[in-house]
């Protein structure tokens, strides 16, 4: 398999961006001869919104029907910590561009056909690519604005794709790597509404419908219960997939889902568990549960709503940040949270990162927290903001929304301000914090999960609200919006990377438009015959289910095929 | 006028007067009669007491994090051992029986009121009234007390205030049923007809005459709801849906962490259970000996 760097990711991932690490026994060593057969059983907390990537951006729905689709690029499965890409319905590498960085030519593989039988062309891989990019009004794209860069989509023939981009931009490649970027037929996305009422019904009809080229075919999904899928026969990466099939379980509680692990019951959650199931999981199981560890593309913080008249002053949302003890946090709170690593806006390690002793100047960030709360109870009073009383808008999930939530709450009652938690389900918690006037959404947990580790890009979740109307801070700053414009334009990695530290500056210290906590650190415990999956630092990321299989004797994997798939 | 003979009122005059009894005597007296009751009355005490004195009794604030004792286990500095967050479990249990309290007196109060007036209205007026009143009761009463709490809920949202409107939702219609079934024969006796004619309005012969006389049964319905209501804010805390993190609330904290550590640091998970099963059990027990004590024909029996 052919991989490539971009120019972007030179910068990106180099060493220590979160090896995988193995605590209960060896990740399985590649040389070790996959297995056919048998069927993987998943656990996965959540409701799945609906079935089309495009339109939405959790884990809930990449879990159980990212292995249904296919990608016109990937992350490389192998490595999938690194900043490899490699073709998935592409072929050979992935193009490097041409007309000064603003053409990429995609070469498509032949023989590929859709669960339904109808062959992929050119014209379904531009069909589906001016939906996420180009949608018409009243379709949602959640990563529209990433593609901010691309002017044109074409086919010049049936197996050839072409992006003509406005500008050069070294964040384009990471982006079409996206693996919500599924990989829709043209014919689907055409369909009329047989009542003639809905013109975009063809573009709605993956919300419902499942047709992809991925490694499994859909078989059902009982809501509440299950996905389950089937064996691709004529998947496009030979002798792939591995497995029968998988079937994805329903279990939004997390002590459901570990104890589903350890009785055997599943064999591997993909989003991630607290250190402590996995001490209790690793004790219990001893070698039959291998752990691998990464660090996670995913910031923990929080958005203080600047409508409201507390939050306008920005030496109260200084305060906010200079009480929270990071350092503590990291060590202590990281035992019973999926968080862990301090950093700023980049995901630690990163060449991008902030290194930790600039970190240290940053308010929030300094290492004696007495000092730094002494100062947030200043700027308080100054402020005229003691004792002020406002309430944190929180989601009804236990790791890390709620765990951390309540920790957030001591920290700021030891500068004497008063916070009451108010925690809602996801979906009214969505809604609280997409308005600005919403009662109780005084501060916002923000957090901001990215799957490929593209920092420069994913910077546009803390710009102006009017851009990135997933701001929970609700601040418009044009200065911030130039800073980002200019990044993303830049081909000079240092003007970049200086741009970048501007803009990280103002956004956690200056202004602190938002407070980053801890960076989350992701855990996942598996049954160790689950062998081929490799954690990356996104639980969006390496779903395909392709490479996985089951280290289980012949008769135990033909009679989970039989019990789950009938034979 | 009535008469009295000479031997009756020479047996009157020369009668013992009752003699004064110590309440220490008086108490075991009563501790012998209703030894159940008294056990829940004295839970019950327990339970007021711990929420009125928490201040006092608690070595620690409950909402304070001690990152250097998380998941301690029982010691001698925490009797209860801490939770994950590395907060005293015994002062949030001491304190949680605040919450506890509040939503079980609050709720009961104002539902038992809410389920009395309806109840002496509907067999007062009776009629199509009465009919209409005790079909939409029948809806009410339909569902099991927790799925129509965790609707209101569902509704209003989460929060002390919210919780004890949920439970008073249900408590409503079963207060007004038990209670209406006592008025029914109160209508019927001729005091009712008596201040009718001596034309008191209906709010006046409700309130007055009517519902001091099946305060028998409400006193008891009422404290059992109070026991209900402790158990269904639990349960609302235990699903999300009660009072929310950092409130000490002993559902709250079965919740969350408490599932992922029950093994691990069983503690967590047993004292707020304990705590809940032992104030539902004080205030069934205590209702229990109330009926008892005010039901007549209980009282006949014995």
């Amino acid at each position: 398999m052919s991989a490539m760097k971009t120019s972007f990711t030179r910068l990106a991932l180099a060493a220590g961006l979160g090896a995988a690490v193995a605590a209960g026994g060896v990740v399985a060593a590649s040389a070790e001869e996959p297995k056919r057969g048998g069927v993987l059983r998943i656990v996965v907390a959540g409701k799945i919104p609906s079935y089309d990537g495009h339109r939405e951006s959790t884990f809930a729905m990449i879990h159980p029907i990212r292995p249904f689709y296919s990608l016109l690029i990937r992350v490389n499965p192998d490595n999938p910590q690194s900043a490899d890409f490699v073709c998935d319905l592409c072929e050979g590498d992935v193009p490097k561009p041409t007309n000064e960085g603003k053409t990429y030519t995609f070469k498509l593989r032949q023989g590929v056909e859709f669960h339904d039988g109808t062959p992929l062309t050119a014209d379904d891989v531009v069909a589906t690519y001016n939906k996420i990019v180009f949608p018409p009004e009243g379709i949602l794209s959640n990563r529209e604005s990433r593609f901010s860069m691309v002017e044109t989509i074409s086919a010049p023939d049936d197996h050839t794709v072409q992006f003509d981009l406005k500008y050069a931009s070294p964040g384009f490649i990471p982006i079409v790597a996206t693996p919500f970027n599924f990989i829709y037929a043209k014919n689907d996305l055409e369909r009329e509404d047989p009542e003639g009422k809905d013109p975009h019904y063809g573009l709605k009809w993956h919300q419902s419908n499942i047709n992809g080229t991925g490694a499994f075919s859909f078989v059902e999904h009982q809501p509440g219960s299950h996905v389950l899928g089937k064996r691709h026969e004529k998947y496009h990466h030979e002798g792939k997939p591995y497995l029968d099939g998988y079937k994805a379980i329903s279990a939004p509680k997390m002590s459901v889902r570990i104890q589903s692990i350890r009785g055997g019951r599943a064999d591997i959650e993909f989003r991630g568990f607290p250190p402590k199931a996995r001490d209790d999981l690793v004790k219990a199981l001893g070698e039959d549960i291998t752990v691998q560890e990464s660090a996670w593309n995913c910031t923990f913080g929080y958005g203080a709503n600047q409508h409201k008249e507390l939050f306008k002053d920005k030496r109260v949302r200084q305060a906010l940040t200079l009480a929270l003890d990071r350092w503590g946090a990291s060590k202590y709170l990281s035992k019973i949270a999926i968080v862990k690593t301090v950093g700023g806006l980049a995901l630690p390690g990163h060449p991008v990162a902030t290194d930790e002793e600039t970190l240290k100047t940053y308010y929030g960030y300094w290492p004696d927290i007495e000092k730094s709360r002494e100062k947030a109870r200043e700027l308080l009073k100054e402020a005229g903001a003691e004792g002020a009383s406002f309430k944190i808008w929180n989601r009804a999930v236990d790791q890390p929304y709620k765990a951390v939530g309540t920790w957030m709450i001591d920290q700021w009652r030891q500068i004497g301000l008063n916070v009451e938690q108010i925690v809602v389900p996801t979906g009214p918690w969505y809604a609280g914090l997409r308005d600005p006037s919403a009662e109780g959404a005084d501060v916002n947990i923000w957090p901001s999960c990215q799957s490929v580790v593209n920092p420069v890009v994913d910077a546009g979740a803390w710009i102006s609200k009017s851009r990135a109307p997933d701001n929970r801070g609700h601040y418009e700053d044009p200065v911030l919006d130039g800073w980002y414009d200019e990044m993303q334009q830049e081909s000079d990695p240092a003007k970049q990377l200086e741009l970048y530290r501007k803009f990280e500056k103002r956004v956690l210290h200056e202004e602190a438009h938002f407070g980053q906590i801890l960076w989350w650190h992701k855990i996942n415990p598996h049954r160790s015959f689950v062998k081929g999956w490799k954690i990356a630092p996104s639980h969006y990321l390496n779903q395909s289910l392709d490479q996985v299989w089951l280290d289980l004797p012949d008769e135990e994997r033909e009679q989970r095929t039989m019990d789950e798939l009938g034979g | 006028m009535a008469t009295v003979s000479q031997g009756s009122l020479a047996v009157a005059m020369f009668e013992e007067p009752a003699a004064f009894k110590p309440w220490h005597v008086k108490l075991r007296e009563t501790a012998r009669k209703q030894p159940i009751g008294v056990a829940g009355a004295l839970i019950v005490a327990l339970m007021i007491l711990m929420a009125i004195f928490a201040d006092v009794v608690t070595p620690y604030d409950p909402l304070l994090n001690s990152y250097e004792y998380m998941l301690a286990p029982p010691d001698g500095n925490f009797i209860f051992g801490t939770d994950m967050l590395g907060r005293d479990v015994y002062s949030r249990i001491v304190y949680g029986a605040r919450t506890a309290l509040f939503v079980g007196f609050a709720s009961a109060a104002v539902g038992g009121f809410l389920g009395l007036v309806l109840g002496v209205s509907s067999a007062y007026f009776g009629g199509l009234f009465d009919l209409i009143f005790q079909r939409v009761m029948d809806v009410f009463m339909a569902f099991p007390l927790v799925i129509m709490a965790l609707a209101v809920v569902s509704i209003l949202g989460t929060g002390t205030e919210n919780v004890i409107l949920a439970i008073i939702v249900p408590f409503v219609p079963r207060c007004a049923r038990v209670v209406r079934s006592s008025a029914l024969q109160i209508r019927e006796i001729p005091y009712i007809d008596a201040a009718k004619a001596c034309g008191f309005g209906h709010a006046r012969i409700i309130l007055r005459h009517m519902a001091p006389n099946v305060m028998a049964p409400f006193l008891i319905m009422v404290t059992a709801f109070v026991g209900q209501a402790i158990l269904t804010e639990a349960s609302l805390s235990y699903l999300g849906l009660g009072v929310q993190e950092p409130t000490p609330a002993w559902g709250l904290m079965l919740q969350g962490g408490a599932e992922e550590f029950a093994e691990s640091a069983p503690w967590v998970a047993v004292f707020p259970g304990l705590a809940i099963t032992l104030a539902v059990f004080g205030f069934n027990l205590f209702g229990d000996a109330l009926r008892d004590v005010l039901d007549p024909r209980l009282r006949s029996s014995q």
